[in-house]
Order: structure tokens, then sequence, then C-alpha cells
């Protein structure tokens, strides 16, 4: 049992050293900061970043503007659902809209979104893209998933219309929206980031990563994508757990 | 009175149920026997509102209607005491009193197990469990005590007996003794419908 545990976290930890290692190779190999810095000076780097009020004021922004784009997405993106669920005609309708938000390129979107939007505004737009297209695909499908005997109960037993949705319909489709968002949520802060890098926001990762590129920082830029790759696995790891956890509780209240 | 008048179900081209009548008054008793695969359970679904017929018609439905299905259909995300409180409320309030209907199905001390942790038969006594704590005006039960041990079907056919003052029972079963002993009247499937035979 001890052991498992201890393999449990040896194993991802060696995996990690390993790439680290040869990362750390390279950068001996190729010799110079400006093409390939060091893992232990990107951490320093980003040492030195998170002692600056403003790195936590740039990162605050960005994170407000994806989770802006992302919460939006997924609210609508669960309405939009259950009414294409309710309603062929609705579903009929969405189908071919969502297919094709989901195949055209993030840069179309970004370049159309700043002829038409303001540059705060377009990558909480960009964020929300990507994710209602996944979150409503993957709920509709988790709808017509429920298990028709469960249903035919609640109809027997004429279960009002609140209970079925609390008790049947919503513990059916947590799961498929659990996944939505955990594979959404990834693209959508990259793709956020990215929208961020192209319209530069006064106050964004984005901004310090374009500026970092524009002045050949590439410890900094280094740097500001570790942040990024690091605020992406916590906030992922955050809103799941909440997920989840407002589903127990509305169980939990109604049990 | 539940009325149910020529009543005719194909699937497939396959006609399942031919004409078919029955009558249940309230407070009565039918039990319905044949082979498997006759339109037993076909004719129960018409009898719920499940199934629509291709021809006939269904009067006289009550408002409250329980059912054991062949299967328990229990929520597998909610615990067995959880899933009897499903047809009662929605809040905490009468969980003693879904404790109080497992406790007479011989599960009160699995009342907070999930149905995966339950094997087939405790699961289908859950689902009993279900049915009567509903008070239901119409009972309509499909092979229900099939997943039980003879000693278990003894006493869970005793208990349900208890429970049938004033409740009209339509069930399908193979069992004539099942049906004997709830009182019913039985109707056996001859060309696609049931008919009461005297025996």
């Amino acid at each position: 049992m001890k052991r498992a545990r201890l393999r449990k976290i040896l194993i991802p930890l060696a995996v990690a050293l390993f790439w680290l290692g040869l990362w750390e190779l390279l950068s001996l190999l190729v010799g110079q900061e400006l093409l390939l810095p060091s893992p232990l000076q990107v951490l320093r780097k980003l040492y030195q970043l998170a002692g600056t009020a403003a790195f936590w004021s740039q990162t605050a922004h960005s994170i407000l503007r994806v989770l802006t784009g992302l919460v939006s997405a997924a609210v609508l993106g669960l309405l939009l659902a259950f009414a294409s669920h309710r309603s062929k005609p609705v579903r009929a309708l969405l189908s071919p809209i969502m297919t094709l938000v989901k195949s055209t390129p993030v840069a179309s979107f970004i370049v159309l979104a700043l002829v038409w939007l303001g540059r705060d505004v377009v990558p909480v737009i960009i964020t929300g893209l990507m994710v209602l297209p996944v979150v409503w695909a993957n709920v509709t499908e988790g709808l017509a998933g429920i298990d028709p005997q469960l249903l035919e109960l609640a109809q027997v037993y004429g279960l009002p219309r609140a209970r079925l949705r609390r008790r049947i319909v919503l513990p059916s489709v947590l799961p498929s929206f659990r996944a939505a968002l955990s594979s959404a949520l990834g693209l959508g802060w990259k793709a956020g980031i990215a929208a961020e890098v192209l319209t530069v926001p006064r106050k964004s990762i984005g901004r310090m990563i374009f500026e970092s590129k524009q002045y050949l920082e590439t410890t900094e830029l280094f740097a500001w994508t570790v942040t990024v790759i690091l605020l992406s696995l916590v906030i992922e790891r955050l809103l799941l757990r909440m997920v989840s956890r407002i589903g127990r509780r509305r169980e939990a209240s109604h049990a | 009175m539940l009325e149910l008048k020529g009543i005719c179900v194909s699937f497939d081209g396959k006609e399942v149920l031919r004409d078919c009548n029955l009558t249940l008054p309230e407070g009565g008793r039918v039990a319905l026997m044949g082979p498997s695969g006759c339109g037993k359970s076909t004719l129960l679904r018409v009898a719920l509102g499940l199934q629509k017929p291709d021809a006939g018609t269904v009067s006289g439905r009550p408002g409250r209607t329980a059912a054991v299905f062949q299967e328990p259909r229990l929520l597998p995300w909610r615990t067995a005491e959880e899933n009897v409180n499903l047809v009662l409320s929605d809040n905490a309030s009468t969980l003693p009193n879904a404790r109080k209907w497992l406790g007479r199905v011989e599960l009160e001390e699995a009342a907070g197990l999930y149905p995966a942790e339950l094997s087939g038969g405790m699961q289908q006594r859950v689902s009993l469990a279900r049915a009567l704590a509903f008070r239901p005006e119409l009972l309509v039960l499909d092979e229900p005590f099939k997943a039980m041990d003879d000693a278990l079907c003894q006493r869970m056919l005793c208990m349900v007996g208890e429970q049938l003052a004033g409740v009209s029972l339509l069930m399908a079963t193979h069992s004539e003794e099942e049906a004997r002993r709830l009182g019913c009247r039985i109707l056996r499937y001859r060309d696609g419908a049931f008919f009461e035979t005297g025996d």
C-alpha cells in the first residue's frame, strides 16, 4: 500500500526530472540564454516577476477575462443544450453554427473580433467561443443519454418537474458537463491568452508575452509561458472541484 | 375502475397483443400469466401509459400509480433509502418513512448502500419498498419476486399481501402460487389476449 503510494509520487517526479534535465542539457548545448534559457534561469526570472505587483495585476486581469468568457460560455452552452434537447428545430438550427465555430481557426475569430469589438473584450469572446460548442455538444449528448427507464419511472410515479430535474436529469448530465469543462478549459485558456497576444490589452499576460518577444526577452517569455501553464492547471482543478462540489451540495441539501 | 378495451400492439409488424380487454375494479387484483414474451409486460406498460397501443383505449387509471418493473430502476447515484425517498418527497423529512419501508423488505441495514453495492434481489426489494411506500391506488408488479429465493419470496408475498387493502393490483407472473397468495384473479394468455380460464 505504502509502496504503491510512493510509486505514485516517484514516477511523475522522475518523469518531470527527466524532461527538465533534457531541457537543461539542450540549453547547455545551445549556450545562449537568448535562444534557449535553462530551467533554472526561467525559474529565477519567474521568482523575480512574482515579486512585482505588476505581475499579479497582469495575471489577475487575464484570469478575470478568461474566467468571464469561460463561465458565460458554460452557462450559455448549458442553456442551449437544454433548449436543443427539448426542441428539434432549435437543435437543427444550432448544430451547424456550433460545427462552424469549432472548425473556424481561432486566428480568424481574433482578427474579426478585433475589427468589431474593443481589445479588452476580444479575449473574453474568444475564450467563450472555444468553450461554448464543447459544452453544448457534451451536454446535449448527456441529455440524450439519460436512461429512458428512469424517465419512465418518473412518469409512472408522477414526479414533479423540479424533482425530476434535480434527481435524474442533472446527475445524469453532470459527468458530461465536467468532461466538457475539462477539455474546453485548456482550449479556452490557451485561445484567450493567444487573443491577448494579438490584441495586447493594457493589462494582460498576453501583452507581457508580446513585449517579451518584441524585446527578445526569451527568459521572460518562458517565465510567462510557465505561468500560463501553471495557471491553466490550477484553474482546471479548482473549477472541476467546484462543479463536483456544487453537484454534491445540491444533492445533499435536498437529500 | 381501470379498463383496457380492444388493445392491439405490434412491434416491427409482429402482432403482440390483439383486441385485448382487461377490467380491474377498484381494489381488484389481476394476475397475467403466459409464456415469456407473450405480451404480459407490454400490457402492463399500456396500462401504465408507457406504451401507446396501435388500437384500443385505456381509461380509469388512478392518479397514484406505483410500479415494480422487471428491472429495479434505481438511481445509481442515490442510496437505497434515498431511492425510496425519491417518490415520497424532495427533502430529508420523509427519510425515516423510507427507512421503515426498507425495514419491511428486510433491508434496514442496507439503507445507506448504493445500488451497485446491492445484489439483484436486494435491488428489486428496494424497488418494491419504493412502490409500497408511495401508498398507491394502483400497484403494477412485473415479475417482482423472480430474483428472490423461495423463503424470502414467501415472506415478501406475505408482506405485500398485508399492504394491499384498498389497492388495485395488476401483476405479471409465471407463478400461479404467487398470484393465488396475493388473491389475484388469473388471466391466461391465448391468441394475443388474456382470458379468465375459471380454473
